[in-house]
């Protein structure tokens, strides 16, 4: 894969990879101590290599989730599902594309998907906010929580958002309510749903379509009440400190496995989704499928309330 | 609750009255304790006079913020009010260390307002009707949504759900509580859930939305309410101003965020001034009460 974005706690490894092939261009037929120097530098290459990938923090992980190579929630479609059929429009205001909304079949499964929809070039990152929806982006995926309620058919939502689109219109029509009702309404869909943080979880905006019965994280996804940006300049008071709100908000898989928020992180390859998106894909498959699997003989009332449950036991408190 | 507790804990309470001073609001420049600058008209106000007034300016009308138990004094009958969940403390399960630590941010927030935490919720009469009420107030972290909040907002939910009462909540807030991370954020869809089973049950909702009300509150059970009012000039709102300036890099319309626009666009019943609250939430609970005709339209 074409590397043409580097990530910071990459440019060592970057830099020593440039290095290396500068001297590999060499004719070291003559200069034994070169070939040495070479080898000793290539053995190199490998301990960062490994020791680079092997030792991410969250705020590295933030990076890989940012990626623009990164899979999207289209490659998943595409990779994933049969028969797709998009749904458009909220009936009211527009059709927003930050939300994918359709109907698919995963491996004979017929579901419902909701997703994050960021771009893959400029001018797709354009028509579809960079993934951040509107309001009127909510209600779509509304319209599509009813209907699934209405069919029966489970929903399967991929989160990969920076954040609900924050600007003026934005307030005007609602995005506050828009993403409550959201919340309300996925609380109460008689069907199973199945989350899967792909790439940023960010804040409400993410959240929105971010709960149910299952809920799946890739290793390298974040999921958060805020940036690490955002917290490191208000709780901080100091920009350069979003390494450490990174890992003290305790917003990757593992940790939210640790504090009974998520229920499986899918391990990714070394270096991020990026470096095998198929073998991602493959893992996501068939994680999904096992949740959607096991989820499928439960009673409607009690998938509801077993999600109610699942949610009322979230939080730290005392006496 | 055990009977016992319940009664160590309506002892503890430490609440102030209406009438009394209350600790510096912060949008209040606050001299000698006796003067108040009023910090939209800047008229210097004699504070006992700002009391009797409901904490409103009688130069311009700007609503001072008030604490919960102002908010309790000033809707609810005379000696109605009972809380519950009155025990309830915040944890500190992420041991969030920043530039102050969320422990002690905790301690300075229970000694300034003589609350656990930045809601309480009760048992109350308002014009002689039971409901579940509560208030959020705003000198505990900014009101913020953390655990605790939003395990009382939603146990206040459950119980008015139990015992088929109408609920209002009085809200302020600046939003998710970021020192407890992620389980602030789930906060949003718990209460969320807890206020839509109340609304399936066929039961009332009132929110009074007062300055500040925004982020993961605004974005969740504050607005899911049946029907909302809003306190003249409060701001209410998803994003705060300084990040939508900053994301769409324009100046802010006049009067963007506030309750007037926020009726303009649709997205609040009424704008009800301080001293009509009590009346209005009086005649609307007289109107929103529960039939006995099971399901309806969704």
């Amino acid at each position: 894969m074409a590397r043409r974005y580097v990530m910071d706690f990459e440019r060592p490894l970057f830099e020593l990879e440039g290095k290396l092939a500068e001297l590999r261009k060499l004719d070291v037929s003559n200069n034994p101590e070169l070939a040495a120097e070479i080898e000793n530098l290539a053995a190199e290459l490998e301990r960062l290599h490994e020791s680079t990938y092997r030792n991410l923090d969250p705020w590295d992980r933030v990076q890989i989730s940012r990626h623009p190579m990164r899979p999207k929630t289209e490659h998943y479609l595409e990779a994933l599902f049969t028969e797709v059929v998009e749904v458009h429009g909220d009936r009211a205001f527009g059709d927003d594309e930050a939300i994918f909304t359709g109907l698919a079949t995963l491996d004979g499964r017929r579901v419902a998907v909701l997703g994050h929809n960021k771009g893959t070039d400029t001018k797709s990152n354009v028509a579809r906010n960079f993934g951040s929806p509107h309001p009127e982006g909510y209600r779509k995926a509304m319209r599509v929580m009813r209907m699934a309620d209405k069919f029966g058919l489970p929903i399967v939502t991929f989160l990969d958002t920076a954040g609900a689109y924050p600007g003026i219109e934005d307030e005007e029509r609602g995005q506050a309510l828009a993403i409550a009702e959201s919340l309300a309404l996925l609380s109460a869909v008689r069907v199973p749903v199945v989350v899967v943080g792909i790439g940023e979880g960010g804040s409400g905006g993410a959240l929105a379509i971010g709960f149910g019965d299952r809920m799946i994280m890739l290793e390298n996804a974040y999921y958060s009440v805020i940036s690490p940006e955002m917290c490191s300049n208000i709780l901080y008071k100091d920009p350069a400190q979003a390494r450490t709100a990174a890992s003290c908000l305790k917003m990757v898989g593992s940790d939210l496995m640790e504090l009974g928020i998520v229920d499986e992180v899918v391990p990714e390859p070394l270096g991020g989704a990026h470096q095998d998106p198929a073998a991602v894909f493959a893992a996501v498959g068939s994680v999904v499928g096992r949740a959607l699997d096991e989820l499928s003989g439960i009673d409607p009332e009690e998938m509801v309330a077993a999600r109610y449950r699942r949610l009322r036991a979230i939080g730290a408190y005392g006496p | 609750m055990p009977l016992a507790d319940w009664f160590s804990a309506r002892e503890n309470r430490r609440y102030t009255r209406l009438d009394e001073t209350p600790q510096a609001p912060a949008s209040a420049d606050v001299a000698e304790g006796v003067w108040v600058k009023c910090d939209n008209c800047k008229h210097t106000l004699y504070e006992g006079e700002l009391a009797d007034n409901m904490w409103v300016c009688r130069h311009c009308g700007r609503h001072f913020e008030l604490t919960a138990p102002q908010r309790v004094e000033l809707l609810t009958d005379e000696g109605s009010f009972v809380e519950v969940d009155a025990e309830l403390t915040s944890a500190d399960p992420l041991e969030f260390v920043a530039a102050k630590p969320y422990a002690a941010s905790l301690d300075s927030a229970k000694a300034k307002s003589g609350l656990n935490e930045a809601v309480i919720t009760g048992r109350a009469e308002i014009g002689g009707r039971q409901v579940v009420f509560g208030a959020m107030d705003f000198r505990f972290i900014g009101a913020s949504m953390g655990s605790v909040v939003g395990e009382k907002i939603t146990r206040a939910f459950e119980l008015a759900t139990a015992e088929r009462l109408p609920i209002v909540l009085v809200t302020a807030s600046g939003g998710a509580r970021m020192q407890e991370g992620m389980l602030s954020l789930m906060q949003m869809a718990k209460t969320s859930a807890a206020a839509q089973r109340h609304a399936d049950a066929g039961l009332a909702y009132i929110a009074v939305l007062t300055d500040p009300t925004y982020g993961g509150v605004t974005a969740s059970f504050a607005v899911l309410a049946d029907v909302m009012v809003a306190e003249p000039g409060a701001r209410i709102g998803f994003a705060g101003p300084l990040l939508v300036e900053q994301t769409i890099r324009q100046k802010l319309p006049r009067g963007f965020q506030t309750a007037e626009s926020m009726l303009k666009h649709g997205m609040v019943d009424e704008v009800v001034p301080r001293g009509a609250l009590k009346d209005h939430l009086e005649t609307l609970l007289g109107y929103l009460q529960s039939r006995t005709v099971a399901g309806g339209v969704r």
